[in-house]
Formats: structure tokens, sequence, C-alpha cells
């Protein structure tokens, strides 16, 4: 189990460009597909990803990796996600690679950030709505409301995330109690 | 005199320190440590120059992984080999995995009170929010152009439809760009590869909203 996870997370440390959020569907996906966690404690386990200090696809590889296999699998995850960080960036910085000039990254990029783009969007829908069996009920409702004025708040008056996460939080306790 | 093998030690242990300062003020994405490691691993200490930062911000951003996780990997290399790149690393990764681990154990404990659960419920909302602006960040800087908008398209629908494993889309991505261009350039179309941006904007950079 702890293997699994090390090795899973190490998978997706290697393709976790974009990093954050960006990496949320990928998570996802494993959790899923090895039915670590059901959707409610993932999507918990998103958000208090979120509301810790540290990067979020660290933080939540801990969490999904604590949650499954007690610490030596938080750990275990952990490692897997930042593993492919050390091996990449010391293998460039070692071969003196010259970022802001390749042909070649910036063809790459080209077609992968759009991609990327891409998935992150998706990963709002499916983290949001389309994971859940349940039908449309005002829980849907409640949480579109929350999500609007997130977005309001962070676009409008640019609060920091973690102001917006508290206030949700409150939000909710008063909603849904 | 000291020996070599102790000044290592020193600077690792310094790189440690730093990076295990500056892990927990990354609240809320990568991005908000940039500033950080400018005041205290140029200004302060001047362990690296300027355009090193500007290789250390291409390179973080573009490499798989965390922005704050991949500086950390490169001040450590640049300022003592492969050791300085783990010590740098367990400092930035260790002080998260404690409180995550440390909040994992609060939730074990309240995780059934109502109140709890109904903050986190209302929390969900918000991630969607700043998923979704993560989303909007990256496809500004992403679709430049009618290609790179039918790209992003078509990702969403891949996933909606089949639900492949987004590792492979991300493998495929990494090609799918290169092909295009070579296959733009050769049918002898402009491409929008000089439009596109390296890195984001200073301002992009540190405005609080910048959420990947």
């Amino acid at each position: 189990m702890v293997w699994q996870l090390f090795f899973t997370f190490l998978k997706i440390g290697f393709v976790s460009f974009g990093g954050g959020y960006a990496v949320i569907p990928m998570i996802q996906y494993e959790v899923e597909a090895h039915g670590w966690l059901d959707t409610e404690r993932f999507q918990q386990a998103v958000a208090m990803a979120g509301m810790s200090p540290g990067p979020i696809s660290t933080n939540t590889a801990t969490l999904v990796g604590y949650d499954s296999a007690g610490v030596m699998g938080g750990i275990a995850a952990t490692l897997g996600m930042v593993l492919p960080s050390l091996a990449v960036i010391v293998l460039l910085s070692a071969l003196f690679f010259r970022f802001q000039g390749s042909k070649w990254l910036r063809s790459s990029l080209y077609g992968l950030r759009p991609i990327i783009a891409g998935m992150i969007a998706y990963a709002a829908l499916h983290f949001g709505f389309l994971s859940g069996k349940e039908a449309f009920t005002w829980m849907t409702v409640s949480t579109l409301v929350i999500c609007a004025g997130c977005l309001i708040l962070l676009t409008r008056y640019k609060l920091h995330p973690v102001a917006v996460i508290a206030a949700a939080g409150v939000a909710g306790i008063v909603i849904y109690t | 005199m000291r020996s070599n093998w102790q000044k290592q030690l020193t600077t690792c242990g310094e790189l440690f320190a730093i990076f295990t300062k500056i892990g927990p003020s990354t609240f809320g994405g990568g991005y908000a440590m940039i500033p950080i490691i400018e005041r205290e691993i140029v200004g302060k200490r001047q362990w690296l120059d300027e355009s090193e930062l500007a290789d250390m911000l291409s390179l973080a951003g573009s490499a798989p992984g965390g922005v704050a996780v991949n500086s950390a990997v490169f001040v450590g290399y640049r300022k003592a080999g492969i050791a300085g790149a783990i010590a740098s690393v367990i400092g930035i990764t260790l002080p998260a995995l404690l409180i995550v681990i440390a909040l994992s154990l609060v939730y074990v404990l309240y995780g059934a009170h109502p109140k709890l659960v109904a903050a986190l419920k209302g929390i969900h909302g918000a991630v969607i929010a700043l998923i979704l602006m993560a989303a909007y960040r990256m496809a500004k800087a992403a679709v430049i152009d009618k290609t790179t908008a039918v790209v992003a398209i078509a990702t969403v629908l891949l996933q909606v439809l089949l639900k492949i494993n987004p590792i492979y889309i991300i493998v495929i991505g990494l090609f799918a760009g290169i092909a295009i261009i070579k296959g733009k350039e050769f049918l002898g179309h402009r491409t929008g590869i000089d439009k596109m941006p390296l890195q984001p904007s200073a301002q992009e950079l540190f405005a609080p909203e910048y959420y990947i």
C-alpha cells in the first residue's frame, strides 16, 4: 500500500506541470481508480490542503497518503510527489540548460499549456459537480452560490485566497448547520 | 581552518533553515514565495543574481512540480550541489507535511462535528472558485491563437466524454506542441509561438490571486 502510494505519486510528480490545482485532476483520477478515498472525503482533503500552508499538490498528496495508509503513507506520497522535481531540476541545472532560447521547449509549452488550461477547467467541473452521482439538489445550488461569491471576492475585491477560503468556511457553517 | 565538508554541512543547514522558514509562507500557492526568495537569497545573501533568478523562474514554472519546490531545488543545487538541493527540498516540504498531518489528527478527532463538516462543505465551493481562477490564468497565458484555443477545448471534451487518464493527456501534450509547430512550419503557416511569454509577467507573479 505504501509502495503503491509512493509509485503512483512519483508517476504524477513527473507530469505535474503547472503545479498546484493543475495536479488535482490527476490525483483525483488515481484516487478514484485505486479506491483510496470516497468522493466526499477527497473533496474535504483538497479543501484542507488549500487552507494549509505549503504547496497544494504536496499537501493533497500528504492527506491522501495519510488517510489511506497512516503517517508512512503520508510521507511516501509526499516523497513521490517531490522526488521528480528534485531529479528534473538538478538534471537540467547540471546540464546548464538555458530555457529562454530553446525552441523545442517553446514548441512543447505551446501545446502543453492549453492542454493544462483545459485540464484545470475540467478539474473545476469534475471536482465540483460531475463526480457525485446525486441529482441536482439545493446542495448543488448552495455550492454554486458560494463558488460565485468567492469568484467575486477573488476578482473584484482581490482578496487573498486563504481569506476567501476562510470566508467560505464561515458561509458553510451558516448555511449547513 | 574548517574543512570542506564542514563548510558544505553548514551551507546545507542554512539552506534547510531558510526554506523551513519560507515553506509555511507559501500559503495560497507557490508564487507567493518568490518575493521572499528574492529578499532572502538575492538581496541578503547574494547567492543568486537577478539573471539567475530569472532562470530560476522560467525553469521552476516550466518543469513538472510546484513552483515552490522547484525553486527550492534550484537554489539549493546552485549553492551546494545535490546535498544542498536535498536539504532545501526537505526544508520546504517538512513544515507543510507536519502541519497537514497534525490537521488530519484534528480531523480524526473532530471530523464528525457538524460545524466542521459544514465549514468543509463551504470551502468546497471556494476551492471550485480557486480552480476556475487557476484555469483562467493558465488559459490567458496559453491560448494565444486559434490552434491553442482548439487544443484547450478539445482537452475538456476528451476528458468529459472519454475519461482518459490525465497523465496520458499530459504526455501527449509534451509532444503535441512540437508536432503542431513543425507541421505549421512545414506548411509555411505563421505560428503564434513568438507571442508566447515563457514566464508570467512580474505583475501576474505577485498578484495575490495568481494561484497556480
